[in-house]
């Protein structure tokens, strides 16, 4: 492998784990804070993706499709929350799983019924349709800049999370629940933002990976078990972890395709069985 | 286990219509009662961990699929293999794959359990799809279906649909009755305590990682029983066996019919059975959405599943005198 070609992997590899940070940190957040097991998180990744694509073709601008399509996300993940999920918070995982199995079947066959079962395509914006010369091969400059966008959620996301006030509340209500609330904030309401920004986080992703990735169903389960992968490894409930997880799976999933390419997709799974043997709470978990 | 005497009643009805059913049942649904009980003997096997044992695997059909595959390889292409080989070879197979998982999970423990199941699923489910040579995605045929033989004898047809059927039966009483008996021996108790408290029964002394695990193998190779008859009803075996929707499902059949009852997951399995093919009737394209609108409703609606409802009415009769 040429310094060139090893280049390219690192970035694409960097590329991916960005893109399930954004998936899988919603995940973590739910998780972590409202106890919640959401199975239907990659199913909202896969409403993303289509809106992008609906939306599109409707006005042509993947700008402006993302501009309408996140608050029909966040509106999306809002009723979700308030008619489903909010009904579970005191109910075992097990019935957790089982709901969010169900949205997931009706989203999956609500998305096959509105746009059908075909492979779609959402082109790059001709703006970014270019790409950079590496050594002898070349670089697409929308895969940076996805990148680029990604870093900057991921760091808003820790300064919100760490800084403000929003921040104070949710991290508060995730470890002293009854404290929270007993002190006067209102613990339903932090519980609905989050899971809102949770599906408005993976909606967009799917947004802008859109044009990277062909649109398809089924894309959601994908990502959806790539994701427990990374949350798995990084310890659920740490957004730190989520980040650390989603890159050690984004680049071995990028360079077991080259090395391994025999056993490439079980080599992410051999990683977290092997972390876990390690660490049973994931790297950065709190012991149970 | 302890019956009580509606339940008795209701189970010996059950056999007995089941026993008669092929002699005024139609082909058709012979076929999907068979499909229904082997469903039932999965649905059992998971719930000696999920109901009893207190632990949730989201990654039970990796043993349904995997003895299923097993059952392909053994077989020749030109002709049928013998139970007595067959069947041991399946089940030591499974067996082993469910105490090397097993080893890694029972560490872990909640939701780091469910996950950890889902991902040893999930690399059985990209080994077999990816591997060209056991037919990847499309999955691989069994031809024949395995043969009975005492010396020169042959003691059951398997081909016939009725002797198959039966064989079918006796396998899920079978399958009952020694889960029965595991429950009702002293392990039994030990893992009941585990699901109880845990803590406190490893204060009592007992090794509870060694009773999840050995749960844990027993569960795998019940589930790998049902994956050999699977195989052998439907005579294809292919990924879509041991993917995450076929361990979603069965834990579905289990929570809807009522865990910690091995009879509420039989009745699970024929009521989702019988939905699925209703749904099917009715919207053909899209019934999904249907059977996903149903599991939602009963969530949130009927938390003790079908069994609970049951044993409810029972009481509540049983208060009335």
């Amino acid at each position: 492998m040429d310094f060139a070609t090893f280049l390219i992997q690192i970035l694409n590899g960097v590329q991916y784990g960005f893109t399930l940070f954004l998936v899988a940190s919603g995940l973590t957040l739910i998780f972590g804070i409202m106890g919640i097991i959401n199975l239907a998180h990659g199913a909202f990744y896969m409403v993303g993706a289509y809106l992008s694509f609906w939306l599109f073709g409707i006005t042509e601008s993947l700008w402006i499709a993302i501009l309408i399509g996140l608050p029909i996300m966040i509106v999306f993940g809002y009723a979700i929350e308030r008619l489903a999920i909010s009904l579970l918070y005191k109910r075992d995982h097990l019935y957790q799983v089982l709901l969010s199995y169900g949205l997931i079947l009706v989203l999956n066959e609500m998305q096959k019924i509105l746009w059908g079962s075909d492979f779609n395509s959402v082109p790059v914006p001709d703006a970014l349709s270019i790409s950079i010369p590496m050594g002898n091969q070349e670089y697409p400059v929308y895969r940076l800049f996805v990148s680029l966008v990604c870093m900057v959620i991921a760091s808003s996301m820790y300064i919100i999370i760490s800084k403000t006030r929003l921040g104070m509340m949710i991290r508060a209500g995730a470890t002293h629940r009854e404290m929270t609330q007993a002190l006067g904030i209102n613990i339903s309401r932090i519980f609905a933002i989050v899971f809102s920004l949770g599906a408005a986080l993976a909606g967009f992703s799917g947004m802008i990976d859109a044009p990277l990735s062909s649109v398809y169903p089924g894309m959601g389960d994908y990502i959806l078990i790539i994701s427990f992968v990374v949350i798995v490894i990084g310890g659920i409930g740490s957004v730190k972890g989520a980040f650390v997880g989603a890159m050690l799976v984004g680049l071995a999933d990028t360079f077991g395709k080259i090395l391994l390419p025999e056993f490439s997709s079980m080599v992410i799974y051999a990683l977290m069985a092997l972390i876990l043997l390690w660490r049973p709470q994931g790297l950065f978990g709190r012991p149970t | 286990m302890t019956h009580s005497r509606p339940l008795l009643t209701l189970l010996i009805l059950i056999i007995a219509a089941l026993t008669i059913f092929p002699v005024f049942g139609d082909e058709f649904y012979q076929e999907l009662v068979i499909r229904l009980m082997i469903m039932g003997i999965f649905a059992m096997s998971l719930d000696l961990l999920i109901g009893y044992t207190g632990l949730v695997s989201f990654g039970h059909a990796a043993f349904f699929g995997l003895s299923g595959y097993m059952l392909a390889i053994i077989t020749p292409e030109t002709e049928a293999v013998s139970i007595w080989i067959a069947l041991p070879f399946c089940l030591l197979v499974t067996a082993l794959a469910a105490l090397i998982i097993g080893w890694f999970s029972v560490r872990t423990s909640g939701i780091y359990f469910i996950m950890i199941t889902l991902a040893f699923a999930q690399m059985f489910y990209y080994y077999f799809n990816e591997n060209q040579y056991l037919g990847g995605s499309d999955g691989i045929f069994i031809f024949f279906k395995p043969t009975i033989f005492v010396g020169d004898i042959q003691i059951l047809n398997l081909n016939n649909p009725q002797s198959f059927y039966y064989f079918v039966l006796t396998s899920l009483i079978g399958s009952y009755l020694v889960l029965s008996v595991i429950l009702q021996a002293p392990f039994g108790q030990v893992i009941r305590g585990i699901l109880a408290n845990e803590k406190r029964t490893r204060a009592l002394g007992f090794n509870t990682q060694h009773y999840k695990l050995v749960s844990f193998v027993i569960a795998g190779t019940l589930a790998g029983f049902a994956g050999f008859l699977e195989a052998a009803a439907g005579g294809i075996i292919s990924p879509a066996h041991l993917g995450w929707h076929e361990s979603g499902a069965i834990m579905m059949v289990v929570i809807l019919g009522g865990m910690g009852t091995l009879y509420g997951p039989i009745l699970g399995a024929f009521v989702m059975g019988f939905l699925q093919d209703y749904f099917q009737e009715i919207w053909s394209a899209h019934w999904l959405l249907l059977f996903g609108m149903f599991i939602i409703f009963v969530v949130l609606f009927l938390p003790k599943g079908i069994a609970g409802l049951f044993l409810q009415t029972i009481n509540r009769k049983g208060n009335g005198k």
